[in-house]
């Protein structure tokens, strides 16, 4: 029950956060679209202009943008793919009883907490690189010729090295679904005669659904904006082999200088942010009220 | 479970989690591994795991070539400075949330939640030129405000569903007691409230030290934080193995350490409550 009074006091508690948040929002968003319609170079700033709709002409209708845009579908698919099988085999594995779980756990959740500057250079140098790098040494060993990661499969190699970032975080959101199973839906299944794989499928899996949509919508919330281990390990390249829409959006605006196109394309990235936002937001919230 | 757990299966899923666990950690393992030994030695072929001559000396060439504390101090400036903000600004929303709930109060959490969706390479520009035009460029008080506003929504989901938690009764019953709204949250909010906010305050420095976008994007030489800082061995200078190793163990640990006290809590603060 709450008075008049109380509750005014609770509105003037929240509006701070609120305010900011609008405000956080708005104003960028507002610039973005202005800046979208106008002619704006930052090396040529005094020939500003109203260009219509010539700079998402020109964003849209560059190669790179298809490329771009090709390369995020594939690097969240890609990652969100990975992560989520081995993080349920994982997550399985890891709730069976064995010696040290403590350790293990902490074992398997670091690479979370390793920035991803680092954890992109360490893949890029000390791994993939094809003269000094560990699996170079591995090939050579193995009498095979050493395989140049990073220019030959760039968005593969991105993949995995997202993917070795983010397993942690799907196993330890399953792991934590998994313990809150039933262990006697278990017994009794398995006491009617369903074997392993029957058991993974028609109790284990359903029971992860929920945990599995929270992952998936979570995860692709980050994955949209992968930007840092793009810039570290390629800077896109070779070509736009490994530009993702971040990335391409940085590279016209802070690298071209043009504000206008760069605009543009932040726009493009909002709306199909969007678009992946709202279908994962529904999915999410069926799941929710379930 | 009554279900007998023979001793042969223990031991053969253990080996099997153990080689995952440790397939896993290897990377950081070999990070710092090789932070303690030469360049020759970084590079030697076979690579040696733990034979080789250790050495501190990579540490003190990354601090006396690139004043790697100055680094050090920007992120520690920078992720917990935006965290005590973000909570200050966060606490009293979600107690008035969680304990005068009004109509829209769902309507609010779920649209701060949508803000997390807008990718921030759609305001990168606007961002980027008010910061240039009112001197924030490269300065840790801008980073602190980019990563505040950033990090408040999960900062006040996290804090919600903490206080959710807290027995609505107690307060009515300090109410019928003579309490007023100052002495409830002095007196009987705040004590049961301290374990959550600690949980937050401690996810949100380890997001903050690890942001990667606008640290990347809004400093020069200057504010950059260890995020930054670190990418700037892309450089050829990345080749010198013993080094990079060295600059990325230090930047890695505290963050690793603290991580592992806080893996509860990340999967409560990273879905937004829906898993606990």
């Amino acid at each position: 029950m709450s008075t008049q009074h109380s509750r005014t006091a609770a509105r003037a508690m929240i509006s701070p956060a609120v305010m900011l948040l609008l405000a956080w929002m708005l104003i960028p968003l507002c610039m973005t679209l202005y800046y979208s319609f106008r002619r704006y170079r930052l090396l040529t700033p005094e020939r500003q202009g109203w260009v219509g709709f010539g700079n998402y002409e020109n964003f849209l209708t560059n190669p790179a943008f298809f490329h771009a845009l090709t390369n995020t579908l594939l690097l969240v698919g890609g990652v969100l793919i990975i992560t989520v099988v081995f993080g349920v085999l994982l997550a399985i594995l890891l709730d069976q009883p064995i010696w040290g779980q403590g350790i293990v756990r902490i074992l398997v959740i670091a690479p979370f907490f390793v920035m991803p500057t680092v954890s992109a250079l360490v893949w890029k140098n000390m791994f993939m690189n094809p003269v000094n790098g560990l699996f170079a040494y591995g090939a050579k060993a193995l009498g095979l010729q050493p395989y140049d990661f990073l220019s030959q499969a760039p968005l593969a190699s991105i993949i995995g090295i997202v993917s070795w970032q983010w397993l942690p975080f799907a196993t330890l959101i399953l792991l934590t679904a998994i313990q809150s199973l039933d262990s006697e839906q278990m017994e009794a299944a398995e006491m009617d005669g369903a074997g392993p794989f029957s058991r993974f499928f028609f109790i284990t899996l359903p029971h992860l659904a929920r945990a599995i949509t929270v992952v998936v919508l979570i995860q692709t919330i980050f994955l949209l904006s992968i930007f840092a281990e793009i810039l570290v390990t390629t800077n896109g390249g070779p070509g736009t082999a490994s530009t993702n829409l971040t990335y391409l959006v940085y590279a016209e605006s802070l690298l071209n200088y043009d504000v206008g196109e760069g605009s543009a394309g932040g726009v493009v990235a909002i709306i199909l942010a969007n678009i992946v936002a709202i279908f994962l937001m529904r999915m999410i919230g069926k799941n929710l009220d379930a | 479970m009554a279900r007998a757990i023979t001793t042969r299966r223990k031991i053969i899923v253990t080996a099997a989690a153990w080689t995952v666990g440790l397939l896993i950690f290897f990377p950081i393992l070999w990070t710092i591994l090789t932070s303690f030994k030469t360049e020759a030695e970084a590079i030697a072929d076979p690579p040696s795991l733990f034979f080789f001559d250790w050495t501190f000396e990579n540490y003190g060439v990354v601090q006396e070539r690139s004043n790697y504390f100055l680094h050090f101090w920007n992120s520690v400036v920078i992720s917990v400075g935006s965290t005590l903000l973000g909570l200050a600004i966060a606490i009293p929303a979600a107690w008035s949330m969680a304990f005068v709930p009004a109509k829209q109060t769902k309507n609010i959490l779920m649209w701060m939640l949508s803000t997390k969706m807008l990718p921030p390479v759609g305001v990168l520009i606007p961002i980027y030129l008010i910061f240039r035009d009112t001197g924030l460029l490269d300065t840790r008080s801008g980073l602190v405000i980019v990563l505040t506003l950033i990090n408040l929504p999960i900062i006040v989901w996290m804090l919600y569903t903490y206080f959710k938690e807290i027995p609505g009764e107690i307060l009515e019953a300090a109410r019928m007691d003579g309490a007023n709204l100052r002495s409830e949250i002095l007196y009987v909010l705040t004590p049961m409230a301290v374990p959550g906010i600690a949980s937050t305050l401690l996810l949100n420095i380890i997001l903050a030290w690890n942001e990667a976008f606008w640290t990347l994007n809004l400093t020069a030489a200057k504010a950059a934080p260890l995020t930054a800082f670190i990418a700037s061995y892309s450089s050829p200078e990345g080749l010198f193995y013993a080094k990079l190793s060295a600059a990325s163990t230090m930047a890695i640990a505290p963050i690793l350490i603290m991580g592992w006290f806080s893996q509860k809590q990340l999967v409560r603060g990273l879905t937004f409550g829906a898993v606990k």
